[in-house]
């Protein structure tokens, strides 16, 4: 279930295939690209003609059968000045042009894979650790974003470079060129298969990049925990693990790709010295002049340098290509759980519930939930007990869409829920999970949670869900900020906003499972009975382990071993033998004592 | 947070400096691998200037003796291939020693760094990191130390390309000093081209460098609360959320871009003027009969040769204010301070299961606790203190049971008793000592608490409950029975070596909190503190693990904050707080008897449970 994990770290797909899924998922690479390309063409002309120009100086004015000719020279210069700064414009021009592309488009892929991160099934987000998943919305785009900041250019220019050096060499020796091409064939072989490791090497890098986040994600959250059990040396010690790996495939991948640049350099210089015995028999044979051969090997050192660079921005396009790969797997692995095309709105209104001999198993697991078939009428207030393993959670996680059932169908007013549309469906139903998450804002903004909602209402909800008291006792009220994930409120406290939240998004199906567990007593009585009050309009249902919370709803489904065993009003099953009064009896030995007064 | 005080960034000789400091302390943490780096660039330097020499002795002595003869000999062909191989040959051995030395020199730094900032995050109070979120800590690890060690890529290479200017400003010099000058220039003006770009590109780095922090920021908290988000449909609103501040981080990184962008070309364009300008001033000289064509020639040659690599001296430049920000914000989070201090007293380390093993004597004298970060990045600075001049005495072996209202504290001071917080004023006493004067680990060997939230490691069972401990397995296990942990375990595919995600995500929110139990058990606690432990527990299993608890504390002290009355009727005394204050103590009969607010939220579900059945009855009569 987890996005492409795993000790095989050999890319999957290609670094072609890559580049391709990559641009066609961020148009704004292709916007302008062909201006972009023509000023790189003539950036990549003006760097070859000033040099053969200083060269013609030293040729025709400086070493002319006449001796020096200072006016040519002049001329010389001056034109080779004007290209010159036509040529730094045309850079500065390519620079901003593909910096302005790339970022954008950057930008998109972030965005892109941020959503679909959100967009993918609960199972398979909690398959993945969250410093994996951050990093693939930052350092692994970052990669590419440096690559394009430092090789972008120099990558066009240099295969400008290199085809408008072939044409001169071409043009002046038509064998030399052959020769010249004949030493680089072996190293574009080479270097091609160099690319193959140096892909694997890098992609490991941006693993061990994951886990190492990963590693510094646990020892920032879990703080509390390391402290309190004063495990900071063994925490210390997993995070080098992850930073010593980290340095291991960094370094390796360094090793390689400094062997593959070097092997550029190498062959560049072994270059020089054939075309300089090839030439020189050539020139012996009459074939050539000295004057010739000469010029010729200026032209090398032109074709040689962007060999070398670009050998060298091929192998950091492996890196980058590294990172753009775990980008587009994590965008690329389905939602297995997603929004239907042409979805069908709910209309407004109570919902009612149909679970027609449903199943589900975990991945790789055995059936939680076996043959369930029950019905929910609209308005009712349903409670579902049992114990840990029962189903009982994974019950209101198929009703809430949060997972699809293996068999059967679940209904939400008589529609397949695949069939409704998110939209509705997150609208009309809202489940409050157990841990109440905040974010780290107000408290009146993580009421709000992004919804249209004026602080008045804010604060007549609280009021008549009976909040009102404790929120005015918060330091700052409503304007209290919660810290980061809630922590500066109580568990019970970040729980009361959350049921606060869930209420505000005035839904027609409230699931709420375990959503009172951490508040005290008078409170959740207190909330419960605002809730009763409040949603006569709406059916809601109600995991719960405490049965205080079943007492006080219509009907109780208690669920055992993943079947419904028992269905009724409390009063019916507390006198039924079977689990109900099981559980019924632990609660109120857990409650002894207090009914005594 | 980034600090201000290293000096304005619009300063260019001082962040010159600055970054000198900053190489230096690269340079002392790997003095051999730099050297060799350095040592291979000049070698490389050396080698590309030794080529122009090669080239010209092979064309003197062979290739024009051979066109003469014409006629390219063996022994001619042999010997052009030789010296210009030895001279590839060694010019490889430079670069790959410059890049190889080079490139661990900065990993090796990296991670050095990267240990330090983790280090620091294990040592910062809880405080601290309250106020700082952690995505942007993930950044400070990450990004922020790359950003401050990157630069150890291109400086060995510039300081070859030193030596090789050198090499040939000496060589400048001998021909002609006034065309030296001339070619000099270039160096004025590449150093102001640098200032001028510092100039600009200090306060957009900064802001690109704080920005990534921020996309970290908000990505993380986004996928920590990603059911959130799911169950409530806002998958939009997060995404907006998150676009927003990409978008500020594009237009930075384009801002950047256009700078460097900008330089760049400049940098590049200064040595061709500079060669130009020789060309020009020299066919002066060259009238004048100072310099001779051949010496011109040469000295052109000399520049259009030394122009690339002088690029390299601009790559280093500007990577100075990546590296100085980088540097900022991870030395930020070097020198914080206010880690918890240490004393170095040990407590007695008998254990509950010894004969004479006895629990540990908890005080607490005017404790009062004031999350004076209790504002998040946004500030609305809201003190109020959590927990208020609390003083209680806890006797060795006791069960306390602390009550309370949501939010009145009681888990505050569950963290001040385990020494999570210091109190801000008061003290906290754990047989007798003050729990400052500890050794570290001191009290973490003796205490354990079991928070209301808890946190599982990505790690094996195993690893989740012994935390690195050499704890044999029956014991893990019977860990697990107390916590009636070992059903679920048991039925795992591997049992004690199955893997549970970092966010436990095979395991339910009861299954957790029982997991978390047996950690605390597993260590045989003198003191063990029950932050609402089971809150997520069914009845049955609750039952079954308080009556493990009241059966085998076996001596220990434990301090229990709940509602429940079954956890309540384990205590001996009964601590009810309200606002952060000890209302009552006392036996849990005397508190219902004399106090309100206890009575009334002991008695909640029992007094609802009464309503309702009158309600039924009254409803049942009328019919």
């Amino acid at each position: 279930m987890s996005v492409a994990q795993g000790a095989d770290s050999r890319p999957k797909t290609s670094a072609w295939q890559t580049v391709k899924r990559g641009f066609a998922l961020s148009p704004e690479f292709r916007i302008g690209l062909g201006v972009t390309l023509a000023l790189a063409l003539l950036t990549t002309a003006g760097r070859v003609v000033v040099p053969v120009v200083v060269q013609r100086i030293t040729d025709d004015a400086l070493l002319g059968s006449g001796g020096p000719d200072t006016a040519l020279v002049y001329r010389y210069l001056a034109i080779a000045a004007a290209i010159v700064v036509l040529t730094a414009t045309a850079a500065y021009a390519v620079n901003v042009r593909l910096f302005t592309a790339a970022e954008g488009g950057l930008a998109t892929l972030r965005i892109t894979g941020f959503r679909h991160i959100h967009d993918l099934s609960v199972l398979t987000q909690n398959a993945e650790r969250r410093g994996s998943m951050v990093s693939r919305v930052t350092s692994d785009v970052d990669t590419i974003s440096q690559f394009v900041q430092f090789g972008g250019i120099m990558l066009i220019v240099s295969l400008g470079q290199i085809s408008l050096a072939t044409a001169l060499m071409v043009y002046y020796s038509p064998p030399l060129a052959a020769v010249t091409w004949g030493c680089f064939i072996p190293l574009v072989i080479a270097v091609r298969r160099m690319q193959t490791h140096l892909g694997t090497a890098y992609g490991a890098v941006r693993e061990r990049v994951g886990d190492l986040l990963a590693a510094v994600s646990e020892s920032v959250v879990g703080a509390a925990t390391i402290r309190s059990f004063g495990v900071e040396d063994r925490t210390a010690e997993r995070l080098d693990t992850a930073i010593e790996a980290h340095r291991r495939a960094a370094t390796t991948a360094h090793v390689r790709s400094t062997v593959a640049f070097t092997a550029g350099q190498f062959v560049g210089g072994i270059t020089l010295a054939v075309v300089l015995v090839a030439g020189t028999a050539l020139a012996a044979a009459g074939r050539m002049q000295l004057g010739e051969l000469l010029a010729y090997l200026f032209l090398v050192g032109l074709f040689t340098s962007p060999v070398q660079q670009a050998t060298e921005i091929f192998n950091e396009l492996q890196n980058a290509v590294a990172g753009w790969r775990r980008v587009i797997e994590v965008i690329d692995t389905p939602a297995d759980v997603a929004d239907p095309i042409d979805g069908i709105d709910l209309p407004r209104g109570p919902i009612r519930v149909d679970f027609e001999d449903v199943g589900f198993a975990y991945p790789g697991g055995e059936p939680v939930l076996h043959h369930v078939t029950e019905h929910v009428a609209p308005r009712s207030r349903i409670a579902v007990v049992g114990e840990t393993g029962s189903g009982k959670s994974t019950f209101a996680k198929l009703l809430t869409r949060l997972m699809d059932p293996m068999s059967g169908v679940v209904r939400l007013d008589g529609v397949d829920v695949r069939h409704v549309g998110f939209d509705s469906l997150r609208a009309r139903v809202v489940m409050v999970p157990q841990e109440g998450f905040l974010f780290d804002d107000t408290v009146l903004a993580n009421l709000r949670f992004g919804a249209e909602i004026s602080r008045a209402d804010v604060e007549l909800a609280l009021t008549e869900l009976g909040l009102d008291q404790w929120v005015a006792g918060l330091p700052a009220g409503l304007d209290t900020p919660v810290g980061q994930r809630g922590e500066s409120l109580s568990a019970g406290e970040r729980q009361l906003v959350a049921l606060a939240r869930a209420y505000l998004a005035d839904p027609d199906l409230l699931v709420l499972d375990e959503a009172t567990s951490a508040v005290d007593p008078a409170t959740e009585v207190r909330l419960q009975r605002a809730l009763d009050s409040l949603s006569r309009g709406r059916t809601s249902i109600t995991i719960a382990h405490r049965i205080s919370t079943a007492q006080a709803a219509d009907e109780v489904i208690v669920m055992d071993r993943g079947r419904v065993v028992q269905r009724g009003p409390h009063d019916r099953l507390v006198t039924e033998p079977g689990p109900y009064a099981a559980l019924h009896a632990s609660w109120v030995a857990n409650q002894h004592g207090a009914g005594q007064d | 947070m980034p600090r201000e005080d290293l000096g304005g960034p619009a300063d260019p000789s001082g962040t010159l400096r600055r970054s000198l400091r900053i190489i230096a302390l690269g340079v002392r943490a790997e003095p051999a691998l730099f050297a060799i780096a350095v040592a291979g660039s000049a070698l490389y330097g050396i080698m590309t200037a030794g080529m122009a020499q090669a080239v010209g002795w092979a064309i003197t002595h062979q290739i024009e003796p051979a066109i003469t003869e014409r006629h390219l000999s063996a022994g001619r062909a042999a010997a052009i291939f030789a010296v210009l191989g030895a001279v590839v040959v060694l010019t490889t051995i430079g670069v790959l020693g410059r890049r190889i030395a080079g490139g661990f020199t900065m990993f090796n730094v990296a991670a050095d760094y990267r240990r330090q900032v983790t280090r620091q995050y294990l040592r910062l109070p809880l405080s601290w990191h309250h106020r700082h979120p952690s995505g942007q800590l993930l950044s400070n690890a990450n990004a922020d130390v790359e950003a401050a060690w990157g630069i150890f890529m291109p400086l060995p290479m510039a300081l070859g390309v030193i030596v090789m200017l050198i090499a040939g400003a000496v060589q400048m010099l001998l021909v002609d000093p006034v065309l030296a000058a001339v070619g000099f220039t270039i160096f004025p003006l590449l150093f102001a081209a640098n200032a001028v770009f510092q100039r600009r590109m200090s306060a957009k780095v900064t802001r690109a460098q704080q920005l990534r922090a921020e996309v970290a920021e908000v990505a993380h908290e986004s996928f920590d609360g990603a059911l959130l988000v799911k169950v409530m449909g806002r998958e939009a609103h997060e995404t907006r959320r998150f676009a927003e501040v990409t978008g500020r981080l594009r237009a930075a990184a384009i801002d950047v871009g256009r700078t460097r962008g900008t330089f760049d070309p400049v940098i590049e364009a200064i040595p061709t003027f500079g060669t130009l300008a020789l060309l020009a001033v020299g066919v002066q000289r060259l009238a004048s009969g100072a310099v001779t064509t051949a010496e011109l020639v040469q000295l052109a040659y000399l520049i259009s040769v030394l122009a690339f690599p002088v690029r390299a001296l601009g790559w280093v430049l500007g990577e100075i204010p990546r590296t100085l920000v980088g540097w900022e914000r991870v030395n930020a989070v070097l020198e914080a301070t206010g880690q918890m201090d240490y004393g170095d007293a040990h407590l007695p380390a008998t254990r509950p299961t010894t004969e004479d093993a006895a629990g540990v004597r908890v005080g607490l004298r005017d404790v009062s606790y004031d999350y004076a970060g209790r504002s998040g990045p946004k500030g609305a600075e809201a003190s109020a203190e959590a927990v208020h001049g609390v003083t209680l005495d806890i006797a060795p072996g006791r069960t306390v049971a602390v009550v309370g209202p949501t939010g009145s504290g009681k888990s505050t001071l569950a963290g001040l008793i385990v020494r999570l917080v210091d109190p801000t004023r008061g003290w906290v006493r754990i047989d007798g000592t003050d729990v400052r004067a500890l050794a570290r680990g001191a009290l973490a060997r003796q205490a354990a608490l079991v928070p209301q939230q808890t946190f599982v490691f990505d790690d094996t069972v195993r690893g989740n409950i012994t935390l690195g401990l050499e704890i044999p397995d029956d014991e893990v296990w019977a860990a697990l029975r107390a916590a009636q942990a070992d059903g679920f375990i048991g039925a795992l595919p591997a049992g004690l070596d199955t893997h549970v995600g970092e966010r436990g995500a095979t395991l339910s929110g009861g299954q957790r909190q029982r997991l978390a139990l047996a950690r605390a058990l597993v260590r045989k606690p003198r003191l063990l503190v029950l932050d609402d432990a089971t809150s997520a527990v069914d009845p049955t299993i609750e039952q079954a693990i308080l009556a493990e608890l009241g059966a085998g504390t076996g001596g220990m002290t434990l301090v229990v904050v709940a509602y429940r009355m079954s956890t309540i009727a384990l205590a001996d005394e009964v601590v009810y707080l309200e606002r952060g204050q000890v209302r009552d103590r006392g036996r849990h009969e005397e508190l219902l008897a004399r106090c309100p607010g206890y009575h009334n939220l002991v008695t909640a579900y029992a007094r609802e449970a009464a309503e309702r059945a009158a309600l039924a009855a009254d409803e049942g009569a009328r019919r």
